[in-house]
């Protein structure tokens, strides 16, 4: 990451007579709170049953729905092997569609010569057959169904019900939303493997007593610390930044489009600022530290176009002090905390101090509408609107 | 040949004749905004008036595309003081009354991830390449093609089709009265593998079956009950002719009636609009082939998009798009990085930096799409990317606008000399006019930037003009141009099209320095420019918009402008906001290998056509 400061645009006092009173934020920010309500929808890819009634306690293995998807099919060229035209092919059938075929027991028979030429198709799988074409000479055969389960992912209780659908797991916790991450749902007792927020997860700080754990680090994990991750069992990393090249070698691929979450890597992967060596904010840091050696239910899939996902780390308990979860606010007015997301102050906090209206003038000569920022350590920054997020604490 | 009177949809009851139609308004339905654009006849002329915008409603928590039409509607009201929205919130007053209203209503969609189709055929390079090439004009995102001969087995072919969930299947295959047999199989196979549409499980999956007219019934037999089948023309009647339109139209008509209407908030949308709901490539399409069939030329377009690249031909009337559905400048900006290759990228830069600087700040821009470059140094970075996923997009183009395969081409004695002949029809040197949309290209500091973005990646030959959209109105006025021809045309030519110039380049390669080509410019005030110009320079020379010149252009013996190696060419040309730009940089594009001569020469192409500011820049290539 480049160091060098650039120097923000002079502002013209005339145009900043003009104020928004309230701005529209383009990034919404990541949720990091201490103690909300947290609603899971946990649904089948397609209808089933659902196994719980509203007001069932359940824990995070426990299973909510199941259902059934319809077999792998298998196409048998049967005219073919037989050597026998298709529209003559029902003739030597020995199974019609419907019927269960065991693997290897035969389903087509043909003799000719007074029995001394015989050929037979075997079921290449347990099934049932499904189709007998006299057109094309094929006939299909439906693999067992495939069962598909979902389990509750939080412990707490199931407070509504979609018919045939799934459940919704209702939890009290805190809710940290990461960045960017990979792998997908796991969970863990939270274990903090650095002293502060600017510090690396090196291969040192990574014991055998790691395992299943979820470890929190600070500005970055290596390339040798997430091999070694994965080596001892640890269930989770969630840290500030990761280096580009480090995770395409530790994934054997290049992130081309960010929709993540299938990949099995051995760990679940959450960074929580962005790429490159990254202090963890420190507010994510503090709280995440104060409720070290409790279960995290963590899940790394991000999805950033249509409907955009983003990972989490949730963290159930009894704590009171209720903060609001679910807020649509995108308002930014003086005074409002934000993160700065783009060079030449990425990763800067502070808060709002002016709204201009007018478009102003960046070094890349773009005209834009801007803000400035107060930053904490006392000077101030003029940068783009799309280039902050709001911190939802 | 497919030009636009033939993809005309059938024109509905409209509200207003044409010729008494006083507003206009047109909308994009895009995956983040929603653009409106107001459009009025002034003095007798049809002119854009004013633009609106506002996030797109089609997520949770509002689920309703129409809530993010009335805030962009509500914006435009804000500024004309017209008043468009009904106080009742179902659509809008029309037509206009005298006072408020409007006369036509039309809009294209992208949001909630577009058409995404699966397109099947029998012959990889015959049937299942026209049909990609329907569904492709169509405004799809094609996400597979399968083929009886693509080196996959049935069983790998199955698991493909079960894993995506298409919004529609397109499904050709033989020639009327040819193949049966093999048909039927890829027939069975697509019903064995039960693909599930992707926008909720209770309707069923429309599939166009544009194959062999003499299975029809065989086809609809199978398939019933299961599928919504629309028989519709083949696409291959017979080898030698390709015939896209009715499944292109098919396609079109299934959008509205099953892809759209699951969508939430298009049921109501759709009872506002005076024209079916149009894909916004289909729009943008459109666009592109009004320049191609007004000016009577050869057409290259691109929708360089957050996303997606969408690249349009029309060359000899032959309109083909591509999308390539994982390029783009903000989404898709760290998959040009790994398609490309991250040299690639670098060989555009003109500074110092590292590989992994630009992967990261990348990768950065990728997790938070919606920032954008406040330093100098990451407007470069970002047009470096964007040169690449332009190149791309064009590569990819090439494989989709090509001759038909499986015909019999007779080959002349030269062909002989060469490994195979070219199947891509898309010739820098026949295209006429390269045309840009797209945030990066519109919002671009300066107008010449686009320009050598542009020149850069498609290395366009001899004469080429160069347009751009101005506010991003290509769709709106693609989709309008269905209804109102003219009424389009004029606010494209006065308001939308921004000529940025043109480009006089030879093709060929020599050493730098070496005598390239002298190009003679009669200039309006009857003053002639010369100007030599040597291998490896680029240079710019100011003709305001709106004037032309006659251009005389005389190439050195190893290069070629249009007529042959060494040949003179006279041309007309147009100025416009960059002017007229003279490329001596050689075709391919000479870029030394050596890293600090790279830079070195970079730096000199940029400061002699004033690319960027000039101190910034001195003070990065120090």
């Amino acid at each position: 990451m480049t160091t060098k400061k650039h120097e923000a645009p002079k502002n013209d006092k005339k145009k900043d007579d003009k104020e928004s009173g309230e701005a529209h934020a383009y990034t919404p920010g990541l949720k990091v709170k201490r103690a909300m309500t947290i609603d899971k929808l946990r649904r089948l890819p397609i209808p089933g049953e659902v196994l719980h009634k509203i007001g069932d306690k359940v824990n995070y293995d426990t299973k909510v729905a199941r259902t059934e998807i319809s077999g792998e099919p298998e196409i048998v060229k049967v005219a073919m092997v037989l050597g026998v035209e298709a529209e003559d092919m029902t003739r030597y059938m020995l199974k019609k569609a419907g019927d269960k075929v065991k693997q290897g027991e035969n389903i087509a028979f043909y003799t000719a010569l007074f029995g001394l030429m015989k050929k037979s198709v075997p079921s290449p799988k347990d099934g049932v057959i499904e189709s007998v074409s006299e057109v094309t000479g094929q006939v299909i055969v439906r693999g067992a169904p495939i069962p598909v389960e979902v389990d509750a992912y939080l412990p707490g209780t199931i407070v509504d019900v979609v018919p045939r659908e799934g459940a919704v797991v209702q939890t009290h916790g805190a809710f940290i939303q990461g960045i960017f991450g990979i792998g997908g749902e796991t969970h863990g007792e939270i274990k903090v493997v650095v002293a502060g927020n600017g510090d690396e997860i090196t291969p040192d700080k990574i014991g055998p007593d790691c395992k299943g754990k979820v470890l929190i680090g600070g500005s970055l994990v290596t390339l040798d610390a997430m091999k070694k991750a994965a080596q001892v069992g640890v269930s989770a990393v969630v840290v500030g930044g990761v280096r580009h090249q480090d995770l395409t070698t530790f994934t054997g691929q290049e992130i081309g489009v960010a929709i993540t979450g299938q990949e099995e890597v051995g760990i679940t992967l959450i960074i929580t600022e962005g790429f490159g060596k990254m202090n963890m904010s420190a507010t994510t840091f503090k709280l995440l530290k104060s409720f070290e050696g409790y279960l995290a239910c963590v899940n790394g899939a991000t999805q950033i176009r249509a409907g955009v996902l983003r990972p989490e780390i949730i963290i159930p308990h009894e704590q009171k002090g209720e903060e609001k979860g679910d807020t649509f606010a995108m308002g930014m007015v003086p005074g409002t905390p934000v993160r700065i997301i783009r060079q030449p102050y990425f990763g800067a906090i502070g808060v709002v101090d002016h709204l201009p209206v007018e478009l102003q003038a960046m070094e890349s000569e773009s005209m834009v509408r801007v803000l400035t920022v107060k930053l904490s350590d006392g000077t101030t920054a003029t940068v783009p609107r799309a280039n902050v997020e709001i911190i939802e604490e | 040949m497919e030009v636009l009177r033939h993809i005309r949809i059938t024109m509905p009851a409209l509200k207003k004749s044409l010729e008494d139609m006083q507003y206009i308004l047109a909308t994009d339905v895009g995956s983040t905004t929603t653009k409106a654009r107001f459009f009025r006849k002034k003095d007798g002329v049809w002119r854009f008036y004013v633009a609106g915008e506002a996030p797109t409603t089609v997520e949770a928590p509002y689920e309703d595309v129409t809530l993010g039409v009335q805030n962009a509607v509500r914006e435009v009201e804000e500024l004309t003081g017209h008043k468009l929205l009904r106080p009742d919130g179902h659509g809008l007053i029309m037509p206009y009354d005298g006072k408020q209203g409007v006369d036509l209503y039309c809009t294209t969609s992208s949001a909630g991830g577009g058409l995404q189709m699966m397109v099947a055929g029998l012959i990889k390079n015959m049937t299942a390449e026209s049909a990609n090439r329907a569904a492709l004009g169509a405004g799809a995102i094609v996400m597979d093609v399968i083929a009886r001969d693509d080196g996959r087995q049935p069983y790998q072919k199955i698991q493909r089709i079960r894993n995506l969930r298409p919004d529609m299947i397109l499904f050709a295959g033989g020639t009327d009265g040819g193949a049966g047999q093999h048909v039927m199989e890829i027939a069975e196979l697509i019903k064995a593998a039960e693909p599930k549409p992707r926008l909720g499980v209770s309707y069923k999956l429309p599939i166009v079956y544009a194959g062999n007219k003499t299975l029809r019934e065989d086809i609809a037999k199978l398939f019933k009950g299961e599928f919504a089948l629309t028989s519709v023309d083949n696409i291959r009647p017979v080898l030698e002719q390709e015939n896209t339109e009715p499944a292109r139209r098919a396609v079109h008509e299934l959008f509205m009636e099953h892809v759209m209407s699951h969508a939430p908030g298009y049921n109501r949308l759709m009872q506002w609009t005076d024209v079916p709901i149009m894909p916004t490539p289909a729009g943008e399409g459109m666009a592109m082939q009004l320049i191609a069939d007004t000016f009577k030329i050869n057409v290259l377009g691109v929708g360089l998009g957050g996303a997606t690249t969408n690249v349009y031909s029309v060359v000899d009337g032959r309109f083909v798009r591509s999308v390539s559905a994982n390029l783009g400048m903000s989404y898709s900006v760290t998959n040009v990085m790994k398609e490309a290759g991250i040299p690639n990228i670098m060989r555009w830069i003109p500074f110092k930096i590292e590989e992994e600087e630009v992967a990261s700040r990348l990768m950065n821009k990728m997790i938070r799409p919606t920032t954008i470059p406040q330093t100098l140094e990451d407007l470069m970075v970002e047009h470096a990317v964007a040169r690449e996923a332009l190149r791309l997009g064009l590569q990819h183009h090439r494989t989709i606008a090509t001759r038909l395969k499986g015909v019999q081409t007779q080959r002349t004695i030269s062909d002989m000399f060469e490994q195979a002949i070219e199947d891509s029809y898309v010739k820098m040197m026949t295209i006429d006019v390269i045309a840009g949309t797209g945030g990066l290209l519109s919002h671009a500091p300066r107008r010449v930037q686009p320009m050598l973005i542009l020149s850069d990646a498609w290395l366009p030959e001899g004469v080429t003009r160069m347009f751009q959209d101005s506010v991003f109105m290509m769709p709106h006025l693609g989709v309008t141009s269905t209804v109102y021809r003219d009424a389009a045309w004029s606010i494209f030519d006065k308001d939308c099209l921004l000529r940025i110039g043109t480009s006089v380049a030879a093709a060929g390669t020599g050493k730098l320095g070496e005598h390239c080509m002298t190009v003679e410019l009669t200039m309006p005030d009857g003053t002639t420019v010369k100007e030599d110009m040597k291998f490896g320079d680029i240079k710019l020379v100011p003709l305001a918009e709106g004037l032309e010149v006659k251009a005389v252009i005389h190439p050195a013996k190893a290069f070629d402008v249009g007529e042959g190696p060494g040949k003179s060419k006279e041309a007309t040309v147009i100025g416009g906001i960059a002017g007229i730009l003279l490329d001596a940089r050689g075709r391919p594009l000479y870029l030394p290998e050596d890293d600090a001569q790279r830079r070195d020469l970079l730096y000199k192409w940029f400061t002699s056509l004033k690319l960027y500011p000039e101190d910034p820049l001195k003070e990065l290539v120090k």
